[in-house]
């Protein structure tokens, strides 16, 4: 072999590497710019919402949007919940994530903000007093961290409610329950007529937090979990939440909750499933699962045996009645790291094609409490007005809302307090190594 | 004829070239190596995924080593691992000593067997979890109590269950390749057996089982090591619970890293890990006897 030919021959593989280098990045461009023919350009906005609920309401939302501002789309994609919240985290992390990061506010929110992963939002709403004016403003607070708006709500007030079917009450001649007593008395009741009294996606855990949540509220006001967010040393040990995880645990050994409540899953929408086809009386679930009794059990919610009410008083506790806990709203925060273009498309939508009439009236028709002032006729016009404007009416009168926990805590003592939480309603460890625990995460 | 043992050639000649390793090697290189120094190096700092990754030195291997949770954790492994393999190995052996024979009903019977391998494992876990729903399930549906437990939510009823689970979805990938061992022992041995009045048990006992020793050891640590990274299936069937009681190693990484947001934690987690694997792995090489190269077919 001489010279010139080995050059020739290096040449050659060179020519074939950069080839293959190019044809790698082509195919990379193309993957990044979605299935050709659409009208999606490869810088437009991202979004990843959530299924279930409000899905179909958001995704005509932007269908409605991409059809008006070709030059301005938005790519939307869906995942499950408890996917998403892992997905996102780790996508915002490395510098993927969407230009709209679905939230709820809270500790997770307030990561986003310590690690400059999200826009500070406060200029736009000055410079857009309208988009300021719509909301609620005990809603829109929970989009401040450290007295910046750095996210805006974007669908509907979700307090935790507690449903009942009608008819299982009938069966068992039992009313819904006034106080913690009250409960606990008709748990044999249902249990003679055959009824699991309460279902539960115990799986999941977070439903299981929905119980200590309100208990503690119940019992403690909500100053309890106010220290706890703040940080404060020692203060899981507030009486109020060993009296709230006693309860739990005595609820459990009466047998209130269902058979196989620890592997029901409710992401699966299990859960509510239990409750209205009549194997259980009652859930203590968010505001959003009527949405989904709305579409999956349609007869059931039509016929009215479906019933809601506030969670029960505990006798002595020092917390207001009419306090509530849940999900003010979920939230969209505009990604730091996406293009001017996408930013300015993501703030344009923000602006024009959220809460616009069609969009509130969806989510009205959905079953849903948009977040946004001024709706009391809507509701009234609608056909779940009884429901709506209960939870309207929940949210707006509520002297306190406090955030769901696992929310407002950091990501590390939310998912100690979920996992430590699945270990009480499994009678695992007691109340006391639950808040020797949870005092240990404090700060972290 | 025992193959001829070839000495004194260089080294350069006793094989196809070195360079066939490179693409493997490579890929090996840029996906193993590269992120295993990351994980050790992540192990010894605090970084919750978003922010600064600070160096923390000994901080997360100390939480990590200190956890209960992490105790459990090996515990759970050690039993998911033990109790898989002496279900899954004497009945992946039968299986395949059966599937290997001539007979047609046994090669449609083994197609049958190997149904589970083309389904992914998540949809194993999503069709199982709906089964052993203690509500909607396979029991509550036909009417039959002894079906209706709470499979998957009794803390320890579910091990078994996802020991089952894992069987059913993994027995058929180790019969293939016991079928594949049992297809290679010379028939001739087997005919001389018989001339030599030998019974089918004893023939199994003397001839099969002997022949497959290196398929039983090749099968025993995909099994072992396999165990190790039993993720999937036990994510989507039970995400680890009731409690932790099916929380084992490669999962509770996952949900330290992904759910609690420590990744220094979950990266001494994930060194922990890897040591056990490798330690395993040799383990098992060493139990195939340190002659190697000793033949099998001594005198065939």
């Amino acid at each position: 072999m001489n010279g010139s030919e080995m050059n020739i021959r290096k040449l050659r593989s060179a020519a074939m590497a950069i080839s293959a280098a190019g044809v790698a990045i082509s195919l990379a461009a193309c993957g990044s710019a979605g299935p050709a023919g659409s009208n999606v350009s490869s810088d437009a906005a991202t979004m990843w919402g959530l299924t279930g609920g409000n899905q179909p309401v958001l995704q005509k939302s932007v269908d409605d949007w991409n059809q008006a501002n070709p030059d301005k789309s938005i790519k939307l994609d869906f995942f499950a919940n408890d996917a998403y919240k892992t997905k996102v985290r780790t996508a915002v992390g490395a510098g993927e994530g969407p230009t709209f990061i679905y939230g709820w506010g809270g500790g997770v929110l307030k990561s986003y903000v310590d690690a400059g992963q999200v826009d500070d939002l406060s200029g736009f709403l000055k410079d857009n007093p309208e988009v300021k004016d719509r909301y609620l403003p005990s809603v829109l607070k929970n989009g401040e961290v450290d007295g910046k708006t750095y996210a805006l709500p974007n669908n509907n007030v979700q307090p935790v409610v507690l449903y009942y079917n009608k008819e299982a009450f009938d069966k068992a001649g039992a009313q819904p329950p006034k106080t913690w007593d009250e409960l606990m008395a008709l748990v044999p009741k249902f249990k003679d007529a055959g009824i699991a009294p309460f279902s539960l996606g115990g799986q999941s855990k977070w439903p299981d937090l929905m119980w200590l949540e309100y208990l503690v509220e119940r019992i403690g006001g909500p100053e309890v979990f106010a220290n706890i967010a703040a940080n404060k040393p020692g203060a899981w040990s507030d009486p109020a939440v060993k009296e709230a995880l006693t309860k739990i645990q005595e609820l459990v050994d009466a047998g209130g909750f269902i058979n196989g409540f620890s592997s029901i899953a409710a992401d699966s929408n299990a859960d509510q499933a239990l409750m209205y086809t009549g194997k259980s009386a009652m859930i203590l679930q968010g505001g959003w699962i009527y949405q989904g009794m709305k579409k999956d059990a349609a007869d059931f919610v039509k016929s009215g045996k479906l019933g809601y009410t506030t969670f029960p008083t505990v006798p002595g506790g020092k917390g207001d009645p009419a306090n509530v806990v849940g999900n003010p709203s979920n939230f969209w925060s505009i990604s730091a790291k996406a293009t001017d273009a996408q930013k300015k498309a993501a703030l344009d939508y923000v602006k024009d094609g959220m809460f616009t009439d069609a969009n509130t009236d969806a989510l009205i028709n959905s079953g849903a409490v948009p977040v946004v002032q001024g709706i009391e006729s809507k509701l009234e016009a609608s056909p779940d007005k009884d429901f709506l404007t209960f939870v309207y009416g929940l949210a707006k009168n509520a002297p306190s809302f406090t955030l769901s926990w696992d929310q407002a805590l950091s990501p590390a003592q939310g998912d100690a307090m979920l996992s430590n939480l699945d270990q009480i309603f499994l009678k695992k460890i007691t109340p006391e190594q639950f808040i020797t625990t949870m005092n240990a995460t404090v700060g972290k | 004829m025992a193959s001829p043992v070839t000495a004194g050639r260089g080294v350069r000649d006793a094989g196809p070239s070195g360079w066939l390793a490179a693409p493997a090697l490579i890929f090996f290189l840029v996906f193993a190596v590269v992120p295993l120094i990351g994980v050790v190096f992540l192990s010894f700092t605090s970084w919750n995924g978003l922010g600064e990754i600070k160096l923390d030195g000994l901080s997360s291997w100390t939480t990590v080593l200190t956890d209960p949770v992490t105790g459990n954790a090996l515990v759970v492994t050690a039993k998911i691992m033990f109790f898989s393999f002496i279900v899954q190995a004497p009945v992946s052996l039968l299986l395949g000593v059966f599937t290997a024979g001539a007979q047609k009903y046994r090669a449609a019977l083994a197609v049958l067997y190997f149904l589970p391998l083309l389904l992914s494992s998540a949809a194993v876990a999503i069709a199982f979890k709906a089964l052993l729903d203690p509500n909607f399930g396979l029991g509550p549906g036909f009417g039959l109590p002894a079906l209706a437990q709470d499979w998957l939510g009794n803390s320890d009823l579910v091990l078994f269950v996802v020991v089952f689970v894992i069987a059913w979805q993994f027995v058929p990938f180790h019969t293939l390749i016991y079928q594949g061992g049992v297809r290679q022992i010379p028939a001739s041995l087997y005919e001389a057996a018989e001339i030599d009045g030998a019974g089918r048990f004893r023939q199994f006992w003397s001839i099969t089982l002997p022949q497959l020793k290196y398929t039983i050891i090749t099968s025993s640590t995909l099994m072992v090591v396999g165990s190790l990274a039993y993720f999937d299936l036990i994510f989507v069937l039970t995400g680890g619970g009731p409690g932790y009681s099916t929380r084992l190693l490669p999962l509770h990484m996952y949900l330290t890293g992904f759910k609690a947001n420590d990744m220094g934690a979950a990266s001494a987690l994930g060194v922990m890990l890897v040591v056990i694997g490798l330690g395993l792995a040799l383990l098992l090489q060493r139990l195939g006897g340190k002659n190697r190269n000793a033949s099998q077919l001594e005198g065939v």
